[in-house]
């Protein structure tokens, strides 16, 4: 029997140094949802989305995956959470290929010759697969990071800011991604300045600040 | 409810094993060093001057230099150790990469040894391997020099090991904070020195070497059980 899948988040509240970020922040994701954080610069969206994702530890108030409470860095949750910071853990050493193998092989997910070769193609860094990621831009290493995310059966994605320097191929290719993963019964917490081109019966918004 | 939800296409999480975990990381911090062959033989350059400097920089006396040589030759080591540490997780830090290992299915402490054996296998190991080597500008014995390098073997990882609780625990401040992390590890270094030292002594002294390297040995065990967990805890507290 398959829990259904569900975020819940009650009372969180988090401070940076001394400042209140926010407090008393409530909200339910369901499977297939997505929750589009807004707010603007400073408002706290990376410390809730490090927080949901476990790296964090909150001031107040509880996040539940499942139903079932979640402390930071629990090991359930980091079974299920697939997390995109703002820095995209591409290393300049490694070929966008070796990049994209050991972030997978970090999760414990497979990473075969042909899914690699595959997950880049449908980046559209086909071209750049043995190339250091060293000579790549800032967006193709972003595709990386999102080529990491659909390879992999994480039901619960953690974006923070995924679409900073995409271009609007890349932009699609975020939002077909997403909308994929919402299809499949994931569920994606995502904070993003630009809109999302997702289905907005899916889309739930929380506005912080 | 949604339809499509109850039955998600996720699959249970791969099994996950401290081993793997160790294996992934020293492969893969293995791979980048060899990427970055300039760096490291920057480091082991450094300490091949170092060492070479004080022969030059004394009278040249055979027993003034023997008894300088395993002292000065330890010291080499230490900075050569101390000057590679800040690199061990800053670069990880600043990518992202720390917060995908602390998320990883994969124990951090495991991740962590790994890329320790790492840091010790390309900067610790030449240092060892290099010593009988550079025992000669000293005018130390054959056996002298080879039971310096025994006791390198035994102290470099726990310099590596050490280092890497401070390397942590200096993650994030301004400046990348190499001094502070100087003053942190290089006490923590002192018995290391002696016991490593003091075997090079014994040895020139017509003793034998066991004890020291035995006191060497258990550090190195005390060390690698204990200095993983404490570096793990420090990363955590630097991504919170």
């Amino acid at each position: 029997m398959t829990a259904l899948l569900r975020l819940d988040v009650e009372g969180l509240g988090a401070i940076r140094g001394t400042t209140r970020l926010f407090s008393g922040v409530d909200f339910h994701v369901q499977a297939g949802q997505l929750l589009l954080v807004r707010g603007p610069n400073g408002a706290g969206k990376t410390t809730l989305l490090r927080i949901l994702a476990g790296l964090s530890a909150a001031l107040d108030g509880a996040v539940a995956w499942c139903g079932e409470r979640m402390r930071p860095l629990d090991a359930r949750l980091r079974a299920v959470v697939s997390f995109a910071g703002h820095a995209p853990a591409v290393k300049d050493e490694l070929t966008a290929e070796e990049n994209l193998h050991a972030l997978l092989t970090l999760m414990g997910e497979p990473a075969g010759d042909a899914l690699l070769r595959d997950g880049l193609a449908a980046a559209g860094l086909a071209a750049q697969r043995t190339l250091p990621a060293r000579v790549l831009s800032q967006g193709q290493r972003r595709r990386i990071g999102l080529a990491r995310l659909a390879a992999t059966a994480r039901p619960l994605w953690i974006l923070d800011e995924p679409a900073t320097a995409l271009d609007d191929a890349g932009l699609a290719w975020l939002a077909e991604l997403v909308e994929r993963h919402l299809r499949a019964g994931g569920i994606v917490v995502a904070a993003s300045h630009q809109p999302l081109a997702v289905a907005p019966a899916r889309t739930a918004t929380l506005a912080l600040g | 409810m949604i339809p499509d939800a109850a039955a998600p296409p996720f699959p249970a999480p791969a099994a996950s094993g401290a081993g793997a975990g160790f294996a992934w990381a020293l492969r893969r911090d293995l791979r980048i060093g060899v990427r970055t062959k300039g760096e490291l033989g920057v480091q082991v350059l450094f300490y091949v001057l170092v060492a070479t400097l004080f022969p030059l920089a004394t009278a040249p006396e055979r027993t003034l230099l023997a008894a300088l040589g395993p002292g000065v030759l330890w010291v080499a080591a230490l900075l050569a150790s101390l000057l590679s540490l800040p690199r061990l997780f800053a670069s990880d830090f600043a990518d992202g990469t720390l917060e995908q290992l602390a998320l990883s299915p994969y124990p951090l402490a495991a991740l962590i040894s790994g890329k320790i054996t790492a840091h010790w296998v390309t900067t610790g190991l030449p240092v060892a391997l290099l010593a009988p080597l550079l025992g000669l500008q000293y005018a130390l014995d054959d056996p002298a020099r080879y039971t310096l390098a025994a006791a390198l073997l035994l102290g470099t990882p726990v310099l590596s090991l050490l280092g890497a609780v401070g390397a942590a625990l200096t993650l994030g401040l301004r400046g990348g904070g190499g001094s502070l992390l100087a003053l942190l590890v290089l006490p923590l270094y002192v018995p290391v020195l002696i016991f490593g030292a003091g075997a090079v002594e014994a040895v020139r002294g017509g003793l034998s070497a066991a004890p020291h390297l035995s006191l060497l040995a258990a550090c190195l065990l005390v060390a690698a059980v204990g200095a993983p967990f404490g570096a793990a805890a420090a990363v955590r507290i630097a991504l919170e």
